[in-house]
């Protein structure tokens, strides 16, 4: 059972408290009308399942009640950061220890974020 | 009599038990005396009881091989009655106590003389992996009859059919530092952490904390072992930063250091827990503990060597026989042959030379073995044959003795003439496997290590491991361990480590060991003796050649293909020396042929523990409404949604004689069409929505337009998900410009209220909109029948004018003198209102409602008639009529559909994909049975040619069917391709006892077609 940390309560807490939402960063198309039926499939139906780091969404259904990332390694589990819907995430999997200080804007600085949750 | 003579194989002193302490039990209906401080096994060795079961398979006659969680036979039925039956006890781990009932899982009628066994004697040579399903294979449909009578005669233990006396708790744990395992590395591990101040649990799954150190021949600062675990447990026993779990076994590591400890608390106290002060105390509690670190002290289990007839009573490990004698005072033999491929198993060997029995021999692997054990042994003047391995004992119900030849382990052959020793007892060891399971719990698959002939896990972060897990098997090196590995975990948890000053101990000069596992027979291992590898499920060594030779070569396959490892015994004896043999077979080595995957549990669990207090009133939280009181007083019958208890019909009771549910019904469904009922519909969920862009959110989240709905109005609606299907319906309200009140289905509340919030705070975080369920605040009544407006009129300060309030208005006003919103909505077609009122005054407006209808002859109706009368209006709910596959325009409700809306609607894109355009989908119609007794089946499968070969393609199915009283027919709502444009045609249903019903396609809205009676 996860332990996941809400950015928003800033506390960790039981994965039962949560409900997982998917991939993260999934975007909905600005025009779908403009899309394609191949690119609106590719929208609803298709998304990835990598063997390492992976960027989730999780609702804090029995909590806040809000939404927001987590990257877990699927291999491990260990969860490296959780941040709240708007930013992007520090760990990926070109930057699996994190990306480099000048990478980072100033959005990720918050003290919201969450990184290394498990030490 | 004397003990001596009750006891055989008791000796006269020595062990942890009270001999002051008699105890006595029954074994297979014979009664027998043991001590306290005894397992059952050590009792049932100490009486000389040699069969304690018959094998899974073969039915051989099996005794106890082992002495705690590894032991594979001794597997047994406790319980004297029939509510207190615990299957597949191991023996080795029950704790003796006055009045024990026990029972062989396995052998009918008795374990000395059974019946199967002749199966396995006469068979025993036809009986490969995959018996029973190459011989029972054909034909097909006989297997569910045959597998009925295999299970009988090859089974495990069986459930009680009688509700368990006992209770269980769930308790939530937080600690610094878990430490599983108390034995020398466990107990130094935990003192340094809680020296240093951390928050420490502490379990073990025996009886005793101390492990090894619990049967240790060694001495600590000159003292016997136990004194050092003694002043260790009670140092810690008095520290208020720890936690002391005896009886406990960790049995699944879940994630970010969640793990899962059973404790047993009155297991050793009777077969039910006794009572106290007239309560009964949980028998067990399952700890769901999460740690800061994990710490991992779980020891080892000692391989058996795999040799001919290995399964015979009088078979055992090493270990075990030192066991029995240190620790419980049991010699289980008078003469040995030990055969070893180390030196740490010469232990038994002195240890049985201690008990005053005689050693035949000690049969070394090794070629010139040396070493200080090695040493003591040669100085007692015990024979030792070197270079030599036991091929196969001989004897059926007990050893007689073990025939012995010299080998060559690397070319895997005998290399000299055997030599039959006599002898009544053979302990063998092939080294020590490391109880890596916890570890692999995380994922983390184990690696191979070469100097201790064993897998040694691999740690994810925060989890440690110390001593014989790690293979550190010398005592000395094991405390070490336990306080470095402890400096570890305190590091990453920002302790500093308090040293801790380690006792005294020898350390003995080690011979190298010889890498054995299953000994070489003249024979080739097809045809030679059977060589057991897992005792519990009756593998051989031949059977793994065997499906080496089948092409199985993943020992994932080789495992589920013949069993190895599974069932309760999860692989703890056998599994090494099952990889080793398909290793050898394929040619590889045994890391290149890999470990199988370890999973919770460690031991079985009882359901009791995993359930805890979650049954039968605690099983699911039951939600009610405010009238609940009411309508069980009225005698309804309840149906369940989702958590929710509702009435489903009211049942009136006439001169002794209750109602069927079909009259019932039938009365109900008159009753509104003809006067008036009264429905509790509380449960619809209901969600307030505020906010300046309140109207601009629902215009995207729902089907249909509402940038005009204006105050005072009501407006149903469709929700879709981005793939076009439907997902909830229902109502929303304008409550003011900026306020809506939004009703969904009863079991979709919850999904509906996460959704809004996904879109809102995902997509559309800009829009200015707030969520709030109100589902328990508001109770909801409806008053409908073609009376509901005469009724209501009588207590409402509303004006109920039909042409000032009209169908989908809602007004705000009294009724029954308090407070209230009424909304005039149908969902049965006729003049309806729906009174909301603050929940705690509900109760007191149905019964004003009841007060004033009598001469109305108002009815109370249940989820069953309105069922009914939604149907008979072709009004869908979601869920029934759908499945995730169907559309508005499938449900032939384009009229709820804005194509034209500016924003791209949730659902819109999607409406215009080529499959949602197709005209073959299946679609919403009526269905009207030829035969207007005939109530079509929900979920009958619809064909258009009856005639048609089998399999007839299938076009549809029924969603909802009831009977109409005020049609006087069955029918039927289905999802038909293309029925749309079949109106008219008749299809059929083919039903499974040969029948074939005909029914005719009609508009889905069998009643009131033109929708007059809700406007009256």
């Amino acid at each position: 059972m996860l332990h996941i940390y809400c950015p928003y309560c800033e506390e960790l807490r039981e994965e039962e408290e949560f409900h997982p939402k998917g991939q993260a960063h999934i975007t909905r198309p600005a025009d779908p009308d403009a899309c394609s039926d191949e690119e609106w499939g590719d929208y609803l139906f298709f998304r990835d399942n990598p063997r390492g780091i992976h960027h989730e969404m999780w609702v804090h259904a029995i909590g806040c009640r809000k939404f927001f990332n987590v990257t877990r390694n699927t291999v491990t589990y260990e969860i490296l950061e959780t941040y709240p819907m708007g930013e992007q995430p520090r760990f990926t999997a070109e930057y699996p220890e994190g990306k480099p200080a000048d990478q980072l804007n100033d959005a990720q600085q918050e003290p919201s974020r969450q990184e290394g949750v498990h030490v | 009599m004397s003990q001596s003579l009750k006891q055989p194989n008791r000796v006269r002193e020595g062990g942890r038990i009270d001999r002051a302490q008699t105890l006595s039990f029954t074994f297979n209906g014979k009664q027998y005396q043991g001590h306290a401080g005894d397992t059952l096994a050590s009792a049932l060795l100490a009486n000389g009881v040699n069969i304690v079961n018959r094998s899974f398979k073969y039915s051989r006659p099996r005794g106890i091989v082992a002495a705690g969680a590894e032991e594979p036979n001794a597997l047994v039925q406790l319980g004297s009655t029939e509510a207190a039956q615990v299957p597949n006890v191991r023996a080795t781990q029950q704790a003796l106590f006055d009045g024990l009932v026990a029972r062989s899982t396995n052998g009918w009628p008795n374990v000395q003389r059974d019946v199967m066994s002749l199966v396995g004697k006469l068979g025993g040579q036809f009986m490969p992996p995959g018996f029973y399903y190459k011989t029972f294979m054909a034909p097909a449909s006989m297997w569910m009859t045959y597998e009925k009578v295999i299970r009988k005669g090859a089974g495990l233990g069986r459930s009680p059919m009688e509700r368990d006396p006992d209770h269980y708790d769930h308790l939530n744990q937080h600690c610094d530092l878990l430490v599983v395992g108390a034995g020398p590395a466990g107990l130094s591990a935990a003192l340094t952490a809680a020296r240093s101040g951390a928050r420490v649990i502490l379990c073990d799954e025996q009886e005793e904390m101390g492990g090894s150190l619990l049967d240790s021949r060694e001495q600590l600062d000159g003292q016997p072992a136990h004194h050092w675990v003694e002043g260790v447990v009670s140092e810690l026993a008095q520290m208020a930063n720890v936690t002391l779990l005896p009886r406990t076994t960790a049995n699944g590591y879940h994630d970010h250091h969640f793990v899962t400890l059973h404790e047993r608390r009155t297991e050793h106290l009777g077969e039910t827990a006794p009572l106290t002060d007239g309560q009964r105390p949980s028998r067990s509690r399952m700890h769901r503990v999460r740690a800061g670190q994990v710490l991992l002290a779980t020891g080892a289990h000692e391989r058996p060597l795999v040799y001919g007839n290995n399964d015979v009573p009088g078979n055992m490990t090493a270990g075990a026989v030192s066991t029995y004698i240190r620790r419980y005072g049991v010699v289980p033999g008078n003469k040995l042959v030990l055969s070893t491929t180390n030196d740490y198993a010469y232990r038994a060997a002195l240890d049985w030379l201690d008990a005053g029995r005689e050693v035949v021999a000690i049969v070394d692997a090794r070629k010139a073995p040396e070493g200080d054990l090695v040493e003591q042994a040669r100085v007692r003047g015990v024979r030792i044959i070197e270079g030599a391995a036991v091929l196969e004992a001989k004897g059926s119900d007990r050893v007689t003795g073990a025939r012995v030849a010299t080998i060559d382990a690397e070319t895997f052959k005998v290399t000299g003439s055997s030599d039959t020793l006599s002898c009544d007892t053979i302990a063998s060891s092939g080294g020590y496997s490391p109880a890596i399971h916890l570890a692999s719990h995380t994922g983390a698959r184990p690696t191979w290590n070469d100097e201790i002939l064993g897998f040694v896990p691999s740690l994810v972060k925060g989890v440690h491991a110390a001593g014989s897990v790690r293979g550190f098997h010398q005592l000395a090196d094991g405390l070490a361990n336990g306080c470095s590995a402890a400096a570890e975990a305190l590091s990453a948890l920002g302790f500093a480590a308090t040293p801790v000053e380690l006792p005294q101990v020898n350390t003995y000069r080690q011979g190298a060991a010889c890498a054995l596992y299953q000994v070489p027979h003249e024979k080739p291992t097809l045809r030679g003796p059977k060589q057991f590898v897992d005792m519990q499920n009756d593998v051989t060594a031949a059977a793994i050649e065997l499906a080496t030779r089948e092409g199985f070569e993943s020992i994932e396959h080789v495992k589920r293909y013949t069993a190895m490892g599974f069932g309760t015994d999860q692989g703890k004896l056998g599994n090494i020396n099952g990889m080793a043999i398909a290793a050898r077979c394929l040619g590889k080595t045994i890391p290149e042929v890999g470990t199988t995957v370890f999973r919770p549990n460690y031991t079985p669990v009882t359901f009791g523990a995993i359930v805890g207090r979650h049954c039968r009133d605690l099983f699911d939280p039951e939600r009610y409404t405010a009238m609940h009181q009411w309508h069980v007083e009225q005698g309804a019958e309840f149906e369940d949604v989702g958590q929710w208890k509702r009435p489903w019909y009211f049942p009136r009771t006439v001169n002794g004689k209750t109602e069927s549910m079909h009259d019932a019904v039938a009365r109900e469904c008159l009753a509104v069409r003809q006067g008036v009922g009264i429905l509790d519909a509380s449960t619809l969920g209901k969600i307030d929505i505020q906010g300046p862009d309140a109207r601009e959110f629902l215009g995207r989240v729902y089907t249909n337009k509402w940038a005009k709905l204006a105050p005072g109005r009501v407006r149903y609606g469709l929700m879709c998900k981005d793939d076009g299907m439907l997902m909830d319906d229902g109502t929303t309200s304008c409550l003011g410009e900026n306020h809506f009140l939004m009703t969904t289905t009863t079991g979709g509340a919850a999904g509906v209220m996460e959704w809004l919030e996904l879109w809102h705070q995902t997509e559309w975080p800009d829009l200015q909109v707030y969520f709030n369920s109100v589902t328990d605040h508001w109770a909801t009544i409806t008053v409908t029948g073609p009376e509901a407006r005469k009724l209501l009129a009588e207590i409402t300060d509303i004006d109920l004018d039909r042409e000032t309030f009209k169908f989908m208005d809602w007004r705000e006003g009294t009724v029954a003198d308090v407070p209230a919103r009424v909304f005039r909505i149908s969902f049965t077609g006729e003049l309806s209102f729906e009174i909301n009122v603050q929940a705690n005054y509900a109760l007191h407006v149905w019964k004003t409602l009841f007060a004033h209808g009598e001469k109305y002859d108002l009815t109370p109706y249940g989820t069953e008639t309105m069922h009914v009368l939604r149907a008979e209006k072709g009004l869908i709910i979601a869920g029934q009529e759908t499945d995730g596959s169907v559309t508005p325009e499938d449900l032939g409700m384009q009229w709820a559909v804005g194509y034209d809306k500016p924003f791209p609607w949730i659902g819109k894109r999607a409406l215009t994909r080529s499959d949602t355009r197709r005209v073959d989908r299946k679609q919403m119609v009526g269905l009207m049975p030829k035969d207007p007794s005939v109530v079509l089946e929900e979920g009958a499968q619809i064909v258009f040619d009856p005639d048609h070969a089998i399999p007839m393609p299938m076009v549809g199915h029924v969603t909802s069917s009831y009977y109409s009283p005020i049609l006087e027919s069955g029918f039927a709502l289905a999802v038909i391709k293309g029925g749309h444009q079949r109106m008219g045609e008749i299809v059929y249903l083919p039903m499974v006892d040969g029948k074939t019903h005909a029914a005719e396609i009609v508009s889905p809205v069998f009643y009131d077609p033109k929708g007059e009676r809700q406007h009256v």
